[in-house]
């Protein structure tokens, strides 16, 4: 890890692109050329397609390399620095080798005060290492996210983008020591299993995984108004004139 | 009278197979395509403007309205775009929209694009939600393989393709310019405007963009009518909407309900702040709208009435804390959110930012200065209104929000760590299982 000016700031640190010269084998580079035409054909202007190529490059080498740059700017008519400008902008793309599993503890403010910044302390010292660090095993890259649209499930832990709700340091815990050792671990709401950092960046780039029938259609939470509508009778209004079907006919407290 | 719950979008959120096609047909689904695509294009822009549906993704722009800036078709493509980036801080109502019941999306943007003209509609989601994705892909596939997406739809000669694109981690892309410039491979930073979307939007063609909820209403609005959705909610703030509940609160989730309710009768259907707490303050709809506090329990929730007590209606993401929690310490968290998004563009945001979040990592550790309330408040008034996007005046609506009504907190913060004030475990779910040393 660099050492910079900026290690104590707790939100992210500037590490630069790691280059990579050496080129990619044959087979895995007229994969990834096949892949990137299908992607370039989804959009009516093909520099559109540089955030999921990007997404591509990291499904095969963990991270975006100097030499997954090359091929997104000579695939799509970019300089180097133009596809590097876009790749450092976003948090999702990585600068160094990433962990087989990202796991990022939500430290925005509402899930920080209901838990996330202990347990992403304790999962720091857990691991022995900080923000954007990863384990010497490879395994367990840890990060502070920020909110990924769950605070009803507060506090939340995304491991490879995958929700898991209601979270204390012992499950994340938990969590962490089971992606190392291999355990199977489900999310809360998803597949029935976390893929790869490198798996997850293909369905990213576009390309299903046929994961998509598993897991719950929604969380305890989310159904929460529904609960309490269905057991009160309550529903929407019924448009006038139409046969609208309604879940339940109770007589409403009005 | 009490204001009851109307679930519409999340009628069939407990279904076990909730997502697919066929359970959506099953509720009622696609009825609404069938009627639009026999409808005169602009009566359906018509449509949406009657309906009163304003813009779901917090700013309440009118829907119909934006629909109507686009110009006369000049043979050139026209696009949609839908705003499925949802990042705001405690903004939860869109990601469980599409991972529970997708098809709304889907349907309401065929609708969409049958009514301004597009032929290709794009879907911008973040890409930190990967169960979402593959929902949203199967939801597409599901929809071409029916004949509701592709060529020559349900026999009427109109075509449409859907691409779902997924991005990358940054909340600026939430801003509807920065959303079309990182759609078109570019870093996600704002445009100035004019030129709106609607005259010079992606690749600089006529476009639409609108986030989920308002687009995935349309589904409804189409198979009841612009009258049915109407009369819901109050005279300017008209039909439903999702209110997402989270924080210190007995039972946090979504509710589906006319706009106007309060968040008294949200909180005693949520059963009230967790026990043996009270409310301290909340957010009406996310980060970026200034706080409130108990004295606004009775505030109905709708865009003008949230606007008179000083706030915004935003997302519906009410984001509730109890006497536990430092104000001081929240808000500080926020500016760190602000100064890590701010996207460099302009110098008010990039610049304020991050001295504002010096400022407040000093106050929160108390190490304040006599005039460190002075500056925030003064940083914060050179930032509103010269940013060059909103999320410049979003960093400010929490810390002038907060001094205004908690500036005793801020004075503490001289002398008094806030987590000396009010230690962080007793704020924590869990407070009662660990014990922090």
């Amino acid at each position: 890890m660099s050492t910079d000016a900026h290690t104590d700031d707790p939100l992210h640190r500037y590490t630069p692109l790691q280059a990579s010269e050496e080129p990619y084998a044959e087979d895995v580079l007229a994969g990834l050329r096949a892949d990137a035409a299908q992607i370039i054909a989804r959009y009516p202007q093909k520099r559109s397609a540089l955030l999921p190529l990007l997404h591509l490059v990291q499904s095969v080498d963990g991270y975006v390399t100097g030499r997954g740059v090359d091929l997104c700017a000579e695939l799509l008519d970019l300089t180097r620095a133009e596809v590097s400008g876009v790749a450092t902008f976003y948090t999702q793309y990585k600068r160094h080798p990433n962990g087989e599993y990202t796991v990022g503890v939500c430290t925005n403010t509402l899930c920080a005060v209901l838990g996330g910044d202990q347990i992403f302390d304790e999962v720091s010292e857990h691991l022995g290492i900080g923000h954007d660090e990863t384990t010497p095993d490879g395994k367990i890259t840890l990060e502070r996210v920020e909110c990924n649209a769950a605070c009803d499930f507060a506090p939340v832990v995304m491991a490879n983008w995958e929700f898991f709700d209601n979270q204390t340091p012992e499950s994340t815990k938990k969590l962490v020591d089971d992606l190392r050792s291999g355990a199977p671990v489900a999310p809360t709401r998803g597949a029935s299993r976390v893929c790869t950092f490198k798996q997850v960046s293909r369905m990213l780039a576009g390309f299903e995984d046929g994961l998509a029938d598993e897991g719950v259609g929604a969380g305890p939470a989310s159904l929460e108004g529904l609960r309490i509508a269905r057991e009160r009778g309550w529903t929407a209004p019924s448009p006038e004139g139409s046969t609208k079907d309604t879940a339940t006919d109770e007589e409403k407290d009005a | 009278m009490s204001t009851q719950l109307t679930p519409i979008l999340t009628k069939f959120w407990d279904h076990p197979t909730s997502w697919t096609l066929q359970t959506y047909e099953d509720n009622g689904g696609y009825q609404g395509l069938r009627t639009a695509l026999q409808t005169d294009q602009a009566d359906l822009v018509q449509m949406a403007k009657d309906s009163g549906l304003r813009g779901r993704g917090g700013a309440g722009f009118p829907t119909g309205l934006k629909w109507s800036f686009l110009p006369p078709p000049d043979g050139g493509p026209r696009y949609l775009v839908v705003n499925a980036d949802e990042a705001e801080p405690g903004t939860c109502k869109d990601i469980p929209l599409l991972m529970a019941a997708p098809q709304f999306l889907i349907e309401g943007m065929i609708i969409t694009s049958f009514a301004i003209g597009c032929n290709h509609a794009f879907i911008y989601l973040r890409g930190e939600v990967a169960h979402v994705h593959r929902r949203v892909q199967r939801a597409i596939q599901e929809a071409y393989a029916a004949g509701y997406l592709g060529k020559d739809i349900l026999g009427t000669g109109f075509d449409l393709d859907i691409t779902l694109h997924s991005g990358a981690g940054a909340y600026i892309c939430g801003e509807e310019t920065a959303l079309l410039d990182s759609l078109e491979g570019r870093r996600g930073q704002p445009r100035l405007k004019p030129p709106f979307p609607a005259v010079a939007g992606l690749y600089a063609r006529p476009t639409v963009v609108n986030n989920v909820e308002s687009i995935a209403s349309i589904a409804p609005i189409a198979a009841h009518g612009a009258d049915w959705f109407a009369g819901m909610g109050t005279e300017k703030s008209q039909g439903f909407g999702i209110f997402s509940l989270s924080g210190h609160v007995t039972r946090p989730g979504q509710y589906e309900a006319p706009l106007g309710i309060t968040l008294r009768e949200l909180l005693d259907m949520a059963g009230g702040i967790r026990s043996g707490h009270k409310l301290k303050f909340w957010t009406p709809g996310g980060s970026s709208t200034p706080i409130f506090t108990d004295a606004h329990l009775d505030v109905p929730l709708d865009f003008e009435s949230v606007a008179a007590e000083g706030s915004m209606l935003g997302t519906r993401a009410l984001q509730i804390f109890d006497e536990t929690t430092s104000v001081v310490r929240a808000v500080s968290r926020w500016t760190d959110f602000y100064a890590h998004e701010s996207c460099g563009k302009c110098t008010p945001c990039r610049e304020g930012t991050f001295w504002l979040k010096q400022i407040m990592h000093r106050l929160e550790a108390g190490r304040g200065s006599q005039d460190d309330i002075d500056k925030l408040v003064d940083i914060c008034d050179n930032i509103l209104g010269r940013a060059f996007c909103a999320l410049g005046d979003g960093a400010t609506s929490p810390i002038t929000s907060a001094v205004q009504y908690f500036r005793e907190e801020f004075e503490a913060g001289m002398h008094t760590p806030a987590a000396e004030l009010f230690p962080p475990e007793r704020s924590t779910l869990f407070a009662k299982e660990s014990q922090p040393a």
